[in-house]
This record gives structure tokens, C-alpha cells and sequence, in this order.
């Protein structure tokens, strides 16, 4: 039976590593640069706002342009996808003593209600909210909206924020970070250079910060590179999301377990489903599921479809209008996959890139706000009159902070639930409440995570069972595609880094795993190749999870979400 | 050379951009790009320059969020900006807006006027002849091919039956259609640099031009009622068995596009 | 109601969409008359009385030779204030909505374009238009005189009442911008057919048809209904047919009186650029094709079987 990992993609991360090679004219020599406009990046570059706001002196030591945050999507949010319930305790030391008050951030409200329920195929159990889920005091939001504001604040601070620029390569000199290069615009399909071609250019900085999120391309590298992985690989999950305009309102904050994902040892389909309120008349629903399951049909898009025609979620949805789509990866490994150190030599990692996130309780999005604000204040203590950051060192208090922050305790003592539902939902659930009530003491040890490629591939016909798109409460991949207003010109490069010959189970576990239907298996004389639609792509990161490897396309390319 | 390209913002993308029933106008609060089809128009300009030198400035007429549609320009090399924001001109219709363009274009004195060949967001093709009008200048519309010599501009133009070539003195107004370029990337250094260059911010009343004459009062066209488009009608789908050409063939004469 | 008519013509023909509009005028009431303007235009002027224009205006003028809309707008403007007209109406083309416009800023008069019908309700005259890639349907309405229209073209259909129109010439007093730009060249007849922008007639293929060889189908079938050929994103991106042949969300958008989409899934990213065709006949062997959802006559069979026999029947009727 067939492992992704056989079969590794055209991948070298060295290919993503360049000293500078623009002239001092070319060149654009920034004081901090941010790469990703999510709450990790915009966190940071608001708090480095502050900070020169509290010392004028640091501004001028940044340079022309203190800050500047690159992002590769069409504007701010583009690209972000999230539920999400927010806790607020970032935000609140984030803005501390300062002039924003949190009433002001745009979200849905506090959390008034929640229920937990377990599916089967056809009824819905309540069952107790399982410690890690509660969510008194957390507010609801689209994180795409949120960061838009985000933005605001940190443009207000005094951040230049750059979207449509995508950061393709590493500069570095010796051991040290001296930036990013951007991507090049106005390829064609082959890579030649078409009429309006326009290359990247090198962006130097004194400092680099690395908030790009899941699946963080220059992450990656920098990984590599550095040498910075822990011992355990990274894994995840592919949650695909819809927000529906809605009949009735919805009062409170549901999330699902069981049905239609099968538990056990044989399937490992970790993962359950949200629904949350978003205002009185919209509702966003999603199905997160772990990309370590092992049936080559699994399709996160085709069985989020499948939920919705359980009674329980029609009478949510009736009379309602879907108007958003949304797909993403978020990283799961937790504490045990996080790099063993987060910084280099003039870089640091933040947010969900570096790992950030608490499966168990679903929240990622504080740890990014938290780990970005860290990032800036060693940034600046690094910068220091006399200081270089760039001396081996010097960004250590990175480190030092996050390790003393609730981040790294939260993480910590959760650290084996995920691993422990590899065994199953049941003798899972056990691990994990025991995890739980034990702070964390038991299970012992860290568990070690299992690569989602290396996982086999077994092919019991799942696909029988989605339902035939509707058009009104369930709908195809292109469909969804287009919602998600993704208009990536069709001539543009192919930025997905897979091999094509490879055999049709694989190609099938492709097919069905990419929820904007990127690829697709075709027979060509007995042998069968797979064929990559490039510009479907939603950028959710799930092919690098499982034997390919996603880089970033052309600035400004991939969805536009707005409500995600 | 002084070219003036007029640009409009219009809400991102058709799967988002919504009629707002209560003004029955489009709802241009949400996110929003510069029109497409303006983008050539810039493109045009901004070519001309480089070939004859000159400074090309961008003009609009929106809400405050049209800025995002002057910086995109600006970043691609425009030299400067005027944006026209006022409250009081939301819902013009052709004949305010035009009424307002048209005194803001006249303070500008540009030899060349540029427009693009129609707005995303009301599939209007209309606006350039309406100033051009106003301007009391010659105007040539769905200009594929540009040039200029000696004082005159030349404009090659798709029409119905083929292309016509046309010729007029500057100053002029040109309505570029898709088909004339493809435009640039703005650079990052373009983008950057974008928010230093001179963007004024004018008022109706600045330009000199009377409130009544703008917005829904200086407006002679009305949306009346916003409806459900009228169903396709009933799909006819057979099976062929062997005679699907005759039944297709007698369709199109009942339908009368045969 | 009083109504003009602008009666546009090509090559010693006046244009159907224009007898079209006219029609449509007629039947709406009131006093119904057209305008011709050209150089030597006179008789054409007396064939619209067929349609229902009681009356013509000619301006037969030099400067009015060429295809350029200014002078036009001259025109118009003294015909409609001196008669009076409170209504103006336009099959849209590319020169129509140069003059339409141009006559809207001259009399300050307010003008709704893209129109598929024109009605009246209580009383008023109301366009009805598409909006937002066909969504919505917007009623449109003016509220001051003369109501100016442009209406998209070949929405309505010429219809002989057989009537005879009194043909009145009047001057013209030209201004000096409206004289400024000359044609150098005019255009001819079509070269090699209509691109896909203009054709009223376009039959498209996609994946279905299986090989870039069989894309030969197709352009035997638009040749034999003189329309366009055009393609789906999928057999561009695979190299059977070039990009401006393209329809759909990243393609062009077009509306012709009749699509047939052979070998078409129809997919949302193809729907968008075809779905406000007239007619929409679709081939596809599939049966759970989308596109036998939105078209209006949809045959489930092979294409290579019925898109030859399918050419061969229309060759036959139209001759």
C-alpha cells in the first residue's frame, strides 16, 4: 500500500535560500520586515508602532521605512481563514495602556452559549463541554475582517503594509538573515517572462520576522536551512469552511464530534466540526480533520457537504443563502512539534508558522498575537544602540519570553492529546481527559507525532457515500472555488511542487484530499499521471502535508476571502 | 505633455458586490479595486509618458475608499492624484457625474484625456463622450492601437464592422479599449513610494459646481424596483436517439435564432 | 409620447437593431419618428416608414458622411429641442452610445443603457436592465424630459406594418470640436467572421469534445450558422484553441442570441461568461452535467454523432 512520502515532490528548500543580488539602487532596505499580514505579523508591527511611539529615537534607528508587512494576498485577509472564537487576552496586552480600546475591535460578540454534541448518522447527543473547549469571555470574529483592522492599527503606528507581494527567497549572508526576496509578476505558464514581467526585487531589513502562517513557505526553508526542527515532524489538519447567510439566528457556539467521521485505529479521521454564530443573520460552519487519515477517498470538502444534510444541521441552515467558502491547514502537532529554537541570526518565527496552535481548545490566533508582540520586543532590545541582531544571541530573548509566556504553558500541557486520538476517539478521549485533569502530567513523556505522509493508504470506497452536489445546501469543489473569488490568471506558473508520476491511489488521494479540485487523476496509454490545475489553488497548504509541496504563487493570486 | 486618466473604484469582484435595497444603488462600502478596464488606461498613459515625456495624473470620483484605486495607479507610475469625495455626490447618475468630471478635468488642463472602454460594476460604456461633450473637445471611443504625432492623436477603434481609423487634434479625449496593452505590475518601489505622491482631495463645491447639479437631486435617471432576473423558463434535455439534430434543428426555428 | 428614433445604417442598409427599436417604438404609442443622418441618405430615410415611423428627419450633410459620432450630436441636439421629442431611443453599438452620451451631456438629459425591454407603468416609461453578470434586473426610469435610451442590441425584432413615413429634411449647424476628429479609414465588412464579442451566434467546445481535432466540428457548425467559435477555459489551458477565444470568469463574457456548448461541463468559472446568452443549447454525454441545468434545450448524447448531422441540417435550411 502506497506512503505519500515515497514519492517526495521536486522540492529543495536551497533553491529558496539566495544571498542579495539587486543593486543598492534596486534594493529596498527596510528597518523591521514582516512577511504575512495575519495576527502574528500585524501584532508585531502595531507593537513596534508603540514602541517608537514610546522612543523616537528607535524610528529613526529603523530607518526610512520602520516597519513594513509584506502579504501575498489581493488585500489584507485574503488569505486568512480561521472559525473563529478569539480569546482576548492577546489583544488585551497587546493594546495595554494604550489608546484602542478592545470594544473597538470588530467581532460578533461574546461567546453566550455553547453545546457540544456527538453525531451518529442520524441524531445528535449533547455531551459535556470538554474543559479545554470552554470559552467564557472569548468573543466571536471572521479573522479576515479582524485583520483588516489589524491593518489600520498598525498603519496608524506607522507600518507600511505591502499586499499582492508574495516572499519567495531566504536572503541570507553567512549565517545571518538579511531579508526576503519578492516573487517575480508576469510570468507565463513555462516561467518565461511575458510582456509585462515584472521581477522581484531584494527587500533587506535588520531584522526579519516570519508570520506567514500554515505551512509557512520561508518557514520551511528557514527550518531547513537553520536547522531548527524539534524531534517530532510537524502534523495537520485541513479545515474547510462555508459562512451562510441564515434564517434564524443562531445563539450559541456548537461544535460536533463523531459523524460523519469514523474514529478508530483503521480510519484515524480526527477531528469534528464548528458552527458559530457570526451576528444575528449569518452562521459559519466548518469540519476540520486531521491529514493523517488513512483512507485514500477522504474528501474534508465532500463530507463537510455531508454534515450539512444531518437534521441537526439543516434546521440551522433552512431557509438560509451560502455566500463564503473557505479552506485552510492548521498545524497540530502542538508542543512536541515546535522548532527547537525560534530564532536565527536577524530572524524570528512567529504564530501558526512556527506551530503556535491548541488543538484541544481550537485557538491559535492569541498565540499569534502574543508571540508576535514578543517578536517586536526583542527585535527592538536587539537593536539597541551598540546591538546588532544579527550576533548569534542576540535574538535569544525571544526564546527566553515566549518559554516564559502562558503560550508555551497552554501548549505544554496539552501536548499529547492530538497524538493520543491516533489511537481512536474512545481510548483517545480517555488520554485526553486524562491529559486534562493532570495538567498535563499524564500521559508522560511527549508522544511522538507521525509524519501525515508516511501514513498508508487503505481505499474501502468512501466516496460512494458523498452526496451529489444540490446547489442549495450542498455544492461542488468549483462552485466553491469560485466563492472563495479566487481569480488566479490560468497562464500563470504552476507554484505546486508535485510529482506527477505516481500511482493512481496516490494521485486519488490528491484528487480527493484538495478541496478546490487542483488535481485530478487521468489515463494516458495504461499509464496514469496526474494533472495539476494550478489556478484553483485556495493555498490551503494540505498537498505539503501529504507528498507535495505548496510555494507561493504570484502576489496578489489565491482567494479573496472577506468573512472567513 | 499633461494626460489625465480618469479611473473609477468599483466593489471587488462580482461574487461579493451586492444592491443595497434600501438606496437600490450598489453597495460600495465593502472592499474595492480599481476598475479593471481603467488599469489599461493608466497602462496607456503612463506608456505615452515614457515615450514623450509629461506627467500623467490620475482623477475619481467615489467615496473616500477610492484612494486604494488612486494609490494602485499612482503605484504604477502615475505622478499624481485628485480625488473627488462629497457626501452629496453619491447616486449621480451619467449626468452628475459627468457634470462633476468635467469641471474637474477642464482645471486640470490636460492635453490628452483618458478613459477605460467601460465600468466593471454598471457595464456602462458612456462616460468619455458625455465630458468629451462637456469639454467641447473630439473624442475617439474602444481605441485598440495609440499614437501620437505632431500635436494630433490616432486611434485605431473596433467597431461592429471592422476598424476604423480615427484622427483628432489635442487636446482630445480617448476611450481605450482591453485590447490596447496589458498592463504593468506596479513595482514594489512603485507601491512604496505610491503614498508620497501629491494626491488632492476636492469637494464638489471646490470645483465650483452647484450641489443641486450632483447626486440623486442632479441625477435624471432613477432606479426604480431591483427584481428576481425572470426565470430561463423550462429546460428541455432528451436523450438522442439518433434524431437529437432534427429536434435541436426545429427548436432553434420555434425560438427563431435559426 | 412623442419619440426619435436614431436610425443607424451601414453601407446603404439601415441596421436591423436600429428597425428593431423602432418597432418597439410603434407599438409603445404615442407619435413614433426616426433620424437618419448621413451624406446621401435620403431614400434610405423613406424605408423606415415600413416599421412604424410616421415621419423621418433626414440631415443630409458632408460632415455627416463619416461614421463619427459629434456631428451627431449636433444633430440631435437641435432635432430634439426644436421638436420636442420626449423620448430618444438607441440600439446600442459602438457608435449609438458615442452619440447617446454625448447628446445626454449636451441637453442635460438623463440616459439608462443596456436595456432589454422598455414598458410603461403608471404612467411612466421604464427600461428594464441586468445587473451585476445578470443577478439582479434594475427598473430603470428618468425623471426629467427627454428620457434618453440605449437598448442593447438585437433585443427587439424589426416588424413590417407596411406603413409609408413623410421623410422632412433639417440643418444642421456643425461646432468646431464636433468637426475636429476625421476618419482616415473606415471599416469595411466583416474580415473573417465575428469576433466572439460581436457574434449573435457562438458554439463553443470544451473538454468533452475529447481531442484538439475534433474542435473541427465546431467550426463547421459556426460556419454553417455564421457565428463564432469559442472555448473553455480546460481545452485553452491544454492548447486546442487560443485565449481570445476564451469564455468565462478569467475569459470573455459574452451574450449571444444563440450558444451551443458542446462537450461543456459548465462549471460556474464557464457559466459566468455565457449565462446571459439568448438561447443556450448544450451537448454533453453526461447527464448529471451542470450546464443541463441553465441551458434551454440540452441533449444528452455523443457530440461527434450529433454536432455533424446537426451542421448538415442547418446548411440544408439555410439554403
Amino acid at each position: 500500500m502506497t506512503r505519500p512520502a515515497e514519492y517526495p515532490p521536486p522540492f529543495d528548500s536551497r533553491e529558496f535560500v539566495a544571498a542579495p543580488s539587486d543593486s543598492p539602487d534596486e534594493r529596498i532596505d527596510v528597518g523591521v520586515l514582516i512577511v504575512g499580514a495575519g495576527p502574528a505579523g500585524l501584532a508585531c508591527a502595531i507593537r513596534l508602532g508603540q514602541l517608537m511611539e514610546d522612543d523616537p529615537s528607535l524610528a529613526e534607528r529603523l530607518g526610512e521605512v520602520p516597519v513594513a508587512v509584506l502579504e501575498k494576498g489581493k488585500g489584507v485577509g485574503s488569505h486568512l481563514v480561521s472559525g473563529a472564537v478569539v480569546n482576548p487576552r492577546g489583544f488585551r496586552r497587546l493594546f495595554r495602556g494604550r489608546d484602542v480600546r478592545i470594544e473597538d475591535i470588530p467581532s460578533f460578540g461574546p461567546v453566550q452559549h455553547e453545546s457540544v454534541y456527538f453525531l451518529n448518522s442520524s441524531a445528535a447527543t449533547r455531551v459535556p463541554t470538554p474543559p479545554t473547549m470552554k470559552n467564557d469571555g472569548n468573543f466571536l470574529a471572521s479573522l479576515s475582517q479582524l485583520s483588516r483592522w489589524l491593518a489600520e492599527q498598525a498603519e496608524a503606528g506607522g507600518a507600511m503594509i505591502l499586499p499582492e507581494t508574495s516572499a519567495e527567497r531566504l536572503l541570507v549572508t553567512g549565517a545571518r538573515t538579511v531579508g526576503v526576496r519578492t516573487g517575480d509578476k508576469g510570468r507565463g505558464r513555462s516561467g518565461e517572462p511575458m510582456p509585462n514581467f515584472e521581477p522581484g526585487v531584494d527587500v533587506t531589513a535588520k531584522v526579519t520576522v516570519l508570520a506567514e502562517g500554515t505551512q509557512g513557505h520561508l518557514t520551511g526553508v528557514a527550518l531547513d536551512h537553520f536547522g531548527l526542527r524539534g524531534d517530532n515532524p510537524q502534523v495537520w489538519a485541513l479545515g474547510v469552511k462555508e459562512v451562510w447567510k441564515v434564517a434564524k439566528p443562531l445563539d450559541r457556539v456548537i461544535h460536533t464530534l463523531g459523524w460523519p467521521l469514523r474514529g478508530g485505529r483503521k480510519y484515524r479521521e480526527f477531528g469534528g466540526s464548528f458552527i458559530y454564530p457570526m451576528g444575528d443573520d449569518m452562521v459559519t460552519i466548518g469540519l476540520v480533520v486531521g491529514l493523517d487519515y488513512r483512507d485514500a477517498e477522504v474528501s474534508v470538502h465532500d463530507l463537510l457537504q455531508e454534515l450539512k444534510t444531518h437534521r441537526f444541521v439543516r434546521k440551522i441552515l433552512d431557509g438560509g443563502e451560502r455566500i463564503g467558502w473557505a479552506a485552510k491547514t492548521i498545524p497540530e502537532g502542538g508542543f512536541v512539534a515546535l522548532p527547537r529554537r525560534l530564532h536565527a541570526p536577524g530572524l524570528l518565527l512567529t504564530g501558526d508558522a512556527a506551530g503556535f496552535v491548541n488543538v484541544p481548545a481550537l485557538k491559535g490566533i492569541h498565540y499569534a498575537v502574543e508571540t508576535g508582540r514578543l517578536a517586536a520586543e526583542a527585535a527592538v532590545e536587539a537593536l539597541r544602540p551598540g546591538r546588532t541582531p544579527w550576533t548569534p544571541g542576540a535574538l535569544a530573548s525571544y526564546d527566553r519570553s515566549v518559554r516564559d509566556t502562558y503560550v508555551w504553558n497552554d501548549l505544554k500541557r496539552v501536548r499529547n492529546m492530538r497524538q493520543a486520538f491516533a489511537n481512536g476517539l474512545v481510548l483517545g478521549g480517555a488520554m485526553a481527559s486524562g491529559a486534562i485533569a493532570t495538567f498535563g502530567k499524564f500521559p508522560p513523556g511527549n508522544r511522538p507525532t507521525e509524519p501525515d505522509a508516511e501514513v498508508e493508504l487503505i481505499r474501502p470506497k468512501r466516496s460512494a457515500k458523498y452526496p451529489a452536489p444540490d446547489g442549495k445546501l450542498t455544492f461542488d469543489k468549483l462552485s466553491s472555488v469560485y466563492l472563495s473569488g479566487n481569480k488566479t490568471r490560468d497562464d500563470a506558473p504552476n507554484h505546486i511542487r508535485v510529482r506527477t508520476d505516481v500511482p493512481e491511489e496516490l494521485g486519488l488521494l490528491w484528487e480527493r484530499m484538495c478541496p478546490a479540485q487542483v488535481y485530478e487523476v487521468k489515463e494516458d496509454g495504461g499509464e496514469t499521471t496526474v494533472e495539476v490545475t494550478a489556478s484553483n489553488c485556495v493555498q490551503c497548504g494540505a498537498i505539503t502535508a501529504k507528498g507535495g509541496r505548496l510555494t507561493p504563487p504570484e502576489g496578489g493570486s489565491g482567494p479573496e476571502y472577506t468573512l472567513t | 505633455m499633461k494626460i489625465a486618466v480618469c479611473v473609477k473604484h468599483v466593489p471587488e469582484g462580482t461574487t461579493h458586490a451586492r444592491i443595497d435595497p434600501s438606496t437600490k444603488r450598489l453597495n460600495r462600502s465593502g472592499e474595492g479595486a480599481i476598475n479593471a478596464f481603467d488599469t489599461h488606461a493608466v497602462e496607456e498613459a503612463l506608456k505615452l509618458k515614457e515615450a514623450e515625456g509629461g506627467e500623467v495624473v490620475v482623477v475619481t470620483m467615489g467615496p473616500q475608499s477610492a484612494q486604494d484605486s488612486v494609490r494602485k495607479a499612482l503605484a504604477m507610475g502615475a505622478d499624481g492624484a485628485v480625488l473627488i469625495t462629497d457626501d452629496a455626490a453619491a447616486g449621480s447618475d451619467l449626468v452628475a457625474t459627468t457634470t462633476v468630471l468635467a469641471a474637474a478635468l477642464e482645471s486640470e488642463g490636460a492635453d490628452l484625456i483618458l478613459f477605460g472602454q467601460q465600468a466593471g460594476d454598471s457595464d456602462g460604456a458612456v462616460l468619455w463622450a458625455a465630458v468629451a461633450d462637456r469639454l467641447r473637445r473630439p473624442v475617439i471611443s474602444q481605441v485598440a492601437e495609440l499614437t501620437l504625432s505632431g500635436g494630433k492623436v490616432t486611434g485605431k477603434r473596433q467597431t461592429e464592422f471592422g476598424y476604423d481609423t480615427i484622427e483628432a487634434p489635442l487636446p482630445a479625449v480617448v476611450a481605450v479599449s482591453d485590447a490596447i496593452n496589458e498592463p504593468r505590475y506596479p513595482s514594489l518601489k512603485g507601491i512604496m513610494g505610491a503614498r508620497s505622491k501629491p494626491q488632492r482631495t476636492v469637494t464638489i463645491s471646490e470645483l465650483g459646481v452647484d450641489g443641486g447639479a450632483v447626486g440623486e437631486a442632479g441625477s435624471k435617471t432613477t432606479v426604480e424596483a431591483l427584481n428576481d432576473p425572470p426565470p430561463r423558463g423550462d429546460t428541455v434535455k432528451i436523450e438522442d436517439d439518433g434524431s437529437a439534430a432534427e429536434k435541436i434543428v426545429d427548436y432553434l426555428a420555434e425560438k427563431k435564432v435559426l | 409620447m412623442t419619440t426619435l428614433v436614431f436610425l443607424e445604417h451601414h453601407e446603404g442598409e439601415l441596421l436591423k437593431p436600429s428597425l428593431g427599436v423602432l418597432s418597439k417604438a410603434a407599438e409603445l404609442g404615442g407619435d413614433v419618428a426616426g433620424v437618419v443622418l448621413g451624406s446621401g441618405v435620403r431614400d434610405l430615410a423613406a424605408k423606415a416608414g415600413a416599421y412604424g415611423a410616421a415621419k423621418v428627419y433626414v440631415a443630409d450633410a458632408p460632415e455627416l458622411e463619416q461614421p463619427l459620432s459629434q456631428p451627431r450630436v449636433d444633430a440631435l441636439a437641435k432635432l430634439v429641442s426644436e421638436q420636442g421629442f420626449d423620448s430618444v431611443l438607441f440600439a446600442a453599438s459602438v457608435l449609438a452610445a458615442d452619440v447617446a452620451s454625448g447628446l445626454s451631456a449636451r441637453l442635460g438629459a438623463g440616459l439608462n443603457w443596456d436595456l432589454t425591454d422598455l414598458v410603461q407603468q403608471d404612467g411612466s416609461l421604464i427600461g428594464k436592465r441586468p445587473a451585476l453578470g445578470d443577478s439582479v434586473y434594475v427598473d430603470v426610469g428618468w425623471s426629467s424630459e427627454p428620457r434618453l435610451a440605449l437598448i442593447r442590441a438585437g433585443t427587439f425584432d424589426p416588424k413590417e406594418t407596411g406603413g409609408e413615413a413623410q421623410v422632412e429634411d433639417f440643418d444642421v449647424q456643425f461646432e468646431d470640436f464636433s468637426l475636429a476628429a476625421t476618419m482616415l479609414e473606415q471599416a469595411h465588412a466583416e474580415s473573417e467572421g465575428p469576433s466572439i464579442e460581436d457574434a449573435d451566434v457562438i458554439v463553443a467546445g470544451g473538454r468533452g469534445l475529447g481531442a484538439p481535432e475534433n474542435f473541427k466540428l465546431v467550426e463547421e457548425l459556426a460556419q454553417a450558422l455564421g457565428g463564432a467559435v469559442a472555448a473553455t477555459r480546460a481545452v485553452v489551458d491544454s492548447g486546442w484553441y487560443p485565449y481570445a477565444t476564451q469564455v468565462g470568469q478569467t475569459g470573455k463574457t459574452v451574450s449571444p442570441k444563440l450558444y451551443i456548448a458542446c462537450g461543456i461541463s459548465g462549471a460556474i468559472q464557464h457559466k459566468v461568461g455565457m449565462q446571459s446568452s439568448g438561447v443556450i443549447v448544450a451537448i454533453n454525454k453526461d447527464p448529471n452535467a451542470p450546464i443541463f441545468e441553465f441551458c434551454d434545450f440540452g441533449v444528452v448524447g455523443d457530440l461527434n454523432d450529433i454536432v455533424p448531422k446537426l451542421t448538415e441540417l442547418v446548411r440544408q435550411r439555410k439554403s
